[in-house]
């Protein structure tokens, strides 16, 4: 993947290193401008690729006799390369905001670049879809509504029944998946947009790109996942998804991408796990993920089985979504007596353990699958005890984060509660001098004095 | 993170899970100063514990939009020609030969040489169009099919299902399916190198010419409609789907489609066919 270095023409000269501190600094300015809110800006996004823009393109306000011009031009033109160049132009046209706007409100302008977009010409419609970028990049939500009742229709004729996807048509879909995921992200979307995409025949041609098989495409994929997971964590009409069947989709995607992550080194698999995860684990807290429960997806172990791999995969790869993964992992446990049991009988606990030194999020999280495993009484915690759970819990009552801790004495309980033998043997491994170290915290000491008492007298 | 080595192989096998082990819960669980209960946990879009995988998210995007804003680079070939028959497109790149093919070869009906997009609109206008059994279904119930997969409307006629298409699909109002028919303001582009096709006998299109048909004018109109070519290199018209009715001709849909279909799509004979393309440019009112 190449980009053009700030400044620099010779990406030869910039060491590793100094690639590294440049992505750190994009990181930390996207996440300042996510804590103010200011992610979805289009301007984050276009304020790098547009300060390396080439000269000229940055001042070109197209008027509406321009932009007929390089319509009629792209649609009627003789020359393929005339076509093409016309297209080029009004591309670096729509960078600008003016541009767009006036794009916009020409008739037909929005019709005329659905059809090149499903031209017979594959650079043609490359072209088109560029274009197509661009105005989704609008600030305006004016200009990105705009292309909204396009998509259905784009939709349909691109996915609908070929049985090859060949590149242009991946590079249009890629496209409108991304357009699609910006108009998503505006403010007013769960308003306005949202249901009028639920209301649509959208979400079924977006699960639809998602579904497993040899059809599936990365990129596409990623960028519909994400606009799936835009609609599913407004919670508008998650029900309706549930029924369009969302979960199953899901549910075989997420262990599509386990096999995937195993056979592949392929840079980006990540990109997809992420929405894949939030969406699983949103949906899986609506009232109707309970009712379509009976599907064989949702008791399928596999998914457990899935789930590891990708955690695994997630520590070499990302650990910053290793919470992700393990929110979806409480969520698929927290009321089912037959995940938990997968996760033992799947000897998936000592694997568990051994992300507690991850981080402290990631620690609560997995303290807090084990307390959803342990609270379901002693046949449960039978099979938690022995082995390594003991000197974990030890290791976690020694971090001095308050909320690990105190996950961790929620998991003593527990085990005190239902496992015999197991407040004895916490005795004997010095467990009452871990606990003396929490005596002082507000937060904890009732719990720890409850925990003493429960040790030393039974 | 070692995992058990059997997981692999467990998700390469059958659905399935183990029997749950029995619950079995003592009251004094999650009890003061305790407070543990498990708990389905939902997050808001705007949610922290979003910001990591946003902010990934956004340095994917930043990578890849300053990719989308140069020009790929198209490994290139000596020049060759499609080999279908009467065919003679010339490419320098695989990428816009695959692209031509699927367009205009793949899905290609084999009684009136147009072609679709697809094989399920191809097959749709098989049994539309050369089906005779259709027509005398259609009469009597709801023939017309949703072009859309997965809806399963049915209508009495293709101008209902195009309302339909339009209203519930969002398709635009001026798509057209099956029927090179030109939209309006979009000049017919000839390609001189797909003017002249043999694999079409002569003698068809005389004989349709010869059936007069109830409106003066329509044999033009039909031979423009023939004309207008959907392999021509215009745009619009790859998905084209639509009424079989052809304004402003009000002859029975029937009757028409007898001849129409067997006109071969391109045609082009010196006087009569330019009259028609003249008369279809005049037809056409520009945008």
């Amino acid at each position: 993947m190449w980009s053009r270095q700030r400044g620099g023409l010779k990406p030869l000269r910039c060491g590793v290193e100094q690639l590294r501190c440049r992505r750190r600094e994009r990181e930390a300015a996207l996440r300042k401008a996510r804590r103010e809110q200011q992610l979805v800006s289009k301007r984050l996004l276009r304020d790098e690729a547009l300060e390396e823009a080439e000269e000229g393109c940055v001042a070109m306000i197209f008027g509406e006799a321009e932009i007929q011009q390089f319509l009629r031009l792209a649609q009627r033109g003789t020359e393929e390369k005339e076509r093409e160049g016309a297209l080029v132009s009004l591309r670096r046209g729509l960078q600008c905001p003016e541009t767009q706007q006036t794009f916009i409100r020409l008739e037909g302008s929005i019709r005329t670049l659905v059809g090149l977009l499903t031209s017979n010409q594959a650079l043609l419609q490359l072209e088109a879809a560029r274009c197509l970028h661009e105005l989704s990049h609008s600030e305006q939500s004016a200009v990105v509504e705009a292309c909204l009742p396009a998509t259905s229709y784009l939709l349909t004729y691109l996915s609908g029944h070929s049985s090859d996807f060949i590149s242009p048509h991946l590079t249009v879909l890629e496209a409108l998946g991304y357009a699609l995921s910006q108009l998503l992200q505006a403010k007013e979307a769960p308003e306005k947009i949202i249901p009028s995409v639920l209301g649509s025949t959208l979400p079924q041609h977006m699960l639809q790109l998602l579904q497993p098989g040899p059809k599936l495409n990365l990129g596409v994929a990623v960028e519909f996942a994400w606009c799936l997971h835009y609609i599913i964590c407004s919670q508008v009409n998650n029900a309706l998804l549930i029924t369009q069947g969302a979960l199953s989709t899901l549910g075989l995607l997420l262990l599509d991408l386990a096999g995937a992550v195993q056979r592949t080194e392929d840079a980006g698999l990540e990109l997809l796990a992420c929405p894949v995860l939030r969406c699983l684990s949103n949906l899986l807290t609506e009232a109707a993920a309970e009712a379509v429960g009976g599907q064989l997806q949702l008791r399928d172990e596999r998914v457990v089985a899935a789930l590891f791999i990708l955690l695994q995969f997630l520590l070499q790869k990302q650990p910053s979504l290793l919470p992700e993964g393990l929110w979806l992992l409480n969520n698929l446990t927290a009321n089912s007596p037959s995940f938990c049991t997968s996760l033992l009988s799947l000897d998936l606990i000592e694997p568990l353990l051994h992300l507690l030194s991850v981080s402290n999020v990631v620690s609560v999280l997995v303290l807090t699958v084990l307390c959803n495993v342990a609270e379901k009484g002693p046949a449960y915690c039978q099979r938690l005890w022995p082995g390594p759970l003991l000197s974990s819990l030890l290791d976690t009552l020694a971090f001095s984060d308050t909320e690990v801790v105190g996950q961790s004495l929620e998991l003593l309980q527990l085990l005190f509660l239902y496992q015999p033998g197991a407040a004895q043997a916490f005795l004997q491994q010095s467990g009452l001098q871990a606990l003396q170290r929490h005596e002082e915290v507000a937060q904890l000491q009732d719990r720890v004095h409850a925990l003493q008492q429960t040790a030393l007298h039974g | 993170m070692q995992l058990p080595p059997a997981l692999h192989a467990r998700l390469a096998g059958a659905p399935g899970s183990a029997e749950p082990l029995p619950v079995e819960r003592d009251p004094a669980a999650g009890t003061t100063p305790f407070s543990f209960a498990p708990r389905l946990v939902r997050f808001p879009r705007e949610h922290d514990f979003f910001e990591d995988g946003d902010v990934q998210r956004h340095l994917y995007l930043q990578d890849v939009l300053t990719q989308v804003g140069g020009a790929p680079e198209r490994p290139r070939v000596p020049e060759f020609t499609c080999q279908v028959a009467g065919c003679c497109q010339v490419f320098d790149a695989l990428e816009d030969y695959e692209h031509h093919y699927h367009a205009l070869h793949r899905n290609v009906c084999s009684f009136c040489k147009r072609a679709f997009p697809s094989g399920h609109l191809l097959d749709t206008h098989i049994l539309e169009w050369h089906d005779s059994l259709f027509q005398i279904l259609a009469e009597r119930q709801d023939m017309y099919q949703c072009l859309v997969e997965g809806c399963t409307e049915k209508f009495r006629t293709s101008r209902d299902r195009k309302e339909h298409l339009v209203m519930r699909h969002l398709y635009p109002a001026d798509f057209r399916f099956d029927k090179p028919r030109r939209s309006r303001g979009q000049d017919f582009a000839v390609d001189s190198r797909i003017i002249w096709r043999t694999d079409f006998s002569m003698g068809d299109f005389y004989k349709a010419l010869s059936i007069s048909p109830a409106v003066p004018g329509a044999a033009e109109q039909v031979l423009a409609e023939a004309l207008g070519d959907d392999r021509a290199p215009s745009e619009g018209d790859a998905m084209e789907v639509c009424s079989e009715h052809v304004e402003p001709s009000p002859e029975p849909a029937g009757e028409r489609r007898a001849y129409s279909h067997r006109i071969p799509s391109t045609i082009c004979f010196g006087q009569g066919a330019s009259r028609g393309f003249k008369s279809a440019k005049k037809r056409n009112k520009h945008q």
